[in-house]
């Protein structure tokens, strides 16, 4: 990619992570932390490497999208407006009564939501779905489904990671926000799930290991699970919960709340001074 | 009657998800390890490529088949009630019924007619926790005729349905007729009178239409209705029969508590007040023993909906 595409990705970035924050804040309520630490991931597929078209969300042919740690689901909210897929004020009435921005992702309200998730560990399996189905009636279509590393403690995940191998779904990527942190405290002390890329490997998938901050090595790395024929493939991704707000950074207790007034303006000038910097490259 | 043919409902379903198989291309069979249990293995003999094994993980299979729903096919998934219903109960309420997206649950070996097996294996409870989930219709045929033709109505049907075959062999009693006639949130009255009505679901309906033959003899004169749909019920046949009988009882294979009898007992407390009998599984387990022998322990006889009628008129 070249420098000025890369800058784009970055100051779009920066504007999910805006939404993230004033979504929440609005709310009073959310998932702030996963959101931030997948922020840039969201911005990747859905302004680079998804097929989709923001002004017909049901198109057939499109991509499709499963979040399967759908608690994150600010930051969907917050890359779908910024696509186009709705007006970026909606923001403001997550979770609110009456608003299409329900507490976890609802494909029945929300344009440009391929799956209704929230109950950890059941995207995954309905990506599988998706991806069977595309291949069982010659659709060109890609699956992407993202996971935290929380989740995958939930034994489903690994039924549905058997299946995907056992059916050869190489249309199939699973995406993993190993941020490190669920809502106890550390994945290593709630219940260790590492090594991650090893189990993934053990179960027969195509294993990359990116930073999920970085663009580049992002590309790169959903470049060749395109590439990969016969098995499905999985980018782990290190990450920071709370990414690009200092003090909801690497803190388990930013997984779940929102920020009061205070911490909303001073996130939104972090993010502020971000973009100054990044237009002043 | 002993010369009658008896087909249990689970082959009806293999039959049926077969021959629509034929009509429909975007039908398509999910079952967790057990084809040859639940009939999908005759669909699968069809049609090889429409029938995805997924291994013992049921939770899993029924989001797959939500996600493979959202592509525009039709999934049918399958397992024993138990494992269906039971295992996969919050992956059916969030995947499927939450987005009310248009799979079918082909659910076999519905309660303790499952025989040998014994109590882990006897579902007494998948009406009462389909029932709960909104937007799902429940099903639950008497014979071969009526199982076809629910599988035909279910995939005619946009939405979840969950649909409950037996394992035992049962009388068919329905015409042909019924495949075209049949629908859903539609009871059937199978004899008319006036003295008592009795509602019937599944594997009991055989029962009532015996019971209400039986009663006929002792002068007592049942009203016999077959309910396959449990849900949406068929609320005006249910509120006409309680007003013209005066006296209701349900039979089910079922737990009493949250299958048909309490969904008959919620609508004639709120909307006609009538006494009521409910004949099922009486809030405890089964346990192993030829079908036969346990349907008649737990007073899921014909020989029992006589006694419960005659102790109503007393």
């Amino acid at each position: 990619m070249t420098a000025s595409e890369l800058k784009d990705l970055r100051l779009t970035a920066v504007r999910v992570r805006e939404g993230i924050l004033t979504a929440t804040h609005a709310a009073k309520c959310g998932h702030p932390g996963g959101s931030l630490s997948a922020a840039d991931v969201f911005t990747w597929l859905y302004f680079k490497e998804m097929n989709i078209d923001p002004a017909n969300p049901r198109w057939e042919e499109r991509d499709r999208f499963v979040l399967s740690k759908g608690h994150t689901a600010p930051g969907l909210y917050s890359v779908l407006a910024a696509r186009g897929f709705f007006p970026e004020e909606e923001l403001t009435t997550l979770r609110a009564i009456g608003s299409r921005l329900q507490g976890h992702p609802n494909m029945n309200e929300t344009p440009g939501v391929d799956m209704s998730t929230g109950s950890l560990g059941q995207g995954i399996s309905a990506a599988a779905g998706m991806a069977l189905a595309a291949k069982h009636t010659g659709k060109t279509v890609r699956v992407y489904a993202l996971l935290g590393d929380g989740e995958l403690e939930e034994g489903q995940v690994w039924e549905a990671l058997m299946l995907s191998h056992h059916y050869g779904l190489d249309n199939l990527c699973v995406i993993v926000d190993n941020n490190g942190l669920q809502i106890d405290g550390r994945v290593t002390d709630v219940m260790n799930s590492y090594p991650i890329p090893d189990k993934l490997a053990a179960f027969g998938l195509h294993v990359e290991q990116v930073d999920g901050h970085d663009f580049q090595q992002l590309e790169a790395a959903f470049a060749r699970a395109k590439e990969t024929k016969g098995i499905p493939t999985a980018i782990v991704m290190k990450t920071t919960k709370g990414k690009g707000v200092s003090y909801m950074e690497d803190q388990a207790g930013w997984h779940g709340k929102a920020p009061n007034d205070a911490e909303y303006a001073q996130g939104m000038a972090e993010l502020e001074a971000l973009r100054k910097e990044l237009e002043a490259m | 009657m002993a010369d009658m043919k008896k087909i249990a409902t689970r082959d009806s379903y293999g039959n049926a998800l077969a021959e629509l198989g034929a009509e429909h291309e975007d039908l398509i069979v999910f079952d967790a390890d057990l084809s040859g249990a639940t009939k999908t293995s005759t669909f699968k003999k069809a049609f090889p490529n429409r029938h995805f094994n997924c291994g013992i993980a049921e939770g899993n299979m029924i989001a797959v088949a939500a996600g493979a729903s959202t592509m525009g096919l039709v999934p049918f998934a399958s397992s024993f009630a138990m494992f269906a219903a039971g295992r996969a109960f919050e992956q059916i309420r969030n995947s499927i019924g939450y987005p009310h997206l248009n799979v079918k649950i082909g659910a076999t070996h519905g309660g303790i007619s499952v025989g040998e097996d014994g109590a882990s294996h006897q579902c007494c409870e998948d009406f009462a926790l389909m029932r709960s989930i909104p937007g799902m219709v429940v099903l639950c045929p008497a014979d071969d005729v009526e199982a076809r033709a629910a599988v035909r109505a279910a995939y005619a049907h946009r939405g979840p349905v969950y649909l409950r075959f037996g394992r035992l062999a049962l009388p068919v009693f329905h015409d042909e007729s019924l495949i075209d006639s049949f629908r859903i949130g539609k009871g059937e009255v199978l004899r008319d009178g006036g003295d008592v009505a009795i509602l019937a679901t599944g594997l009991m309906t055989w029962e009532a239409i015996q019971a209400g033959e039986a009663l006929a003899q002792k002068g007592i004169s049942a009203r016999v209705i077959n309910l396959c749909t449990i849900k949406p019920l068929d609320e005006e046949l249910v509120l006409r029969a309680a007003r013209e009988c005066g006296k209701v009882i349900t039979c089910e294979e079922h737990s009493v508590i949250g299958g048909l009898g309490e969904a008959v007992a919620a609508l004639l407390a709120e909307q006609q007040p009538t006494p009521l009998r409910r004949i099922g599984v009486n809030d405890e387990f089964g346990h192993s023993g030829p079908a036969g022998a346990l349907l008649k322990q737990f007073g899921l006889s014909a020989e029992h909906i006589v006694a419960v009628a005659e102790s109503m008129l007393k």
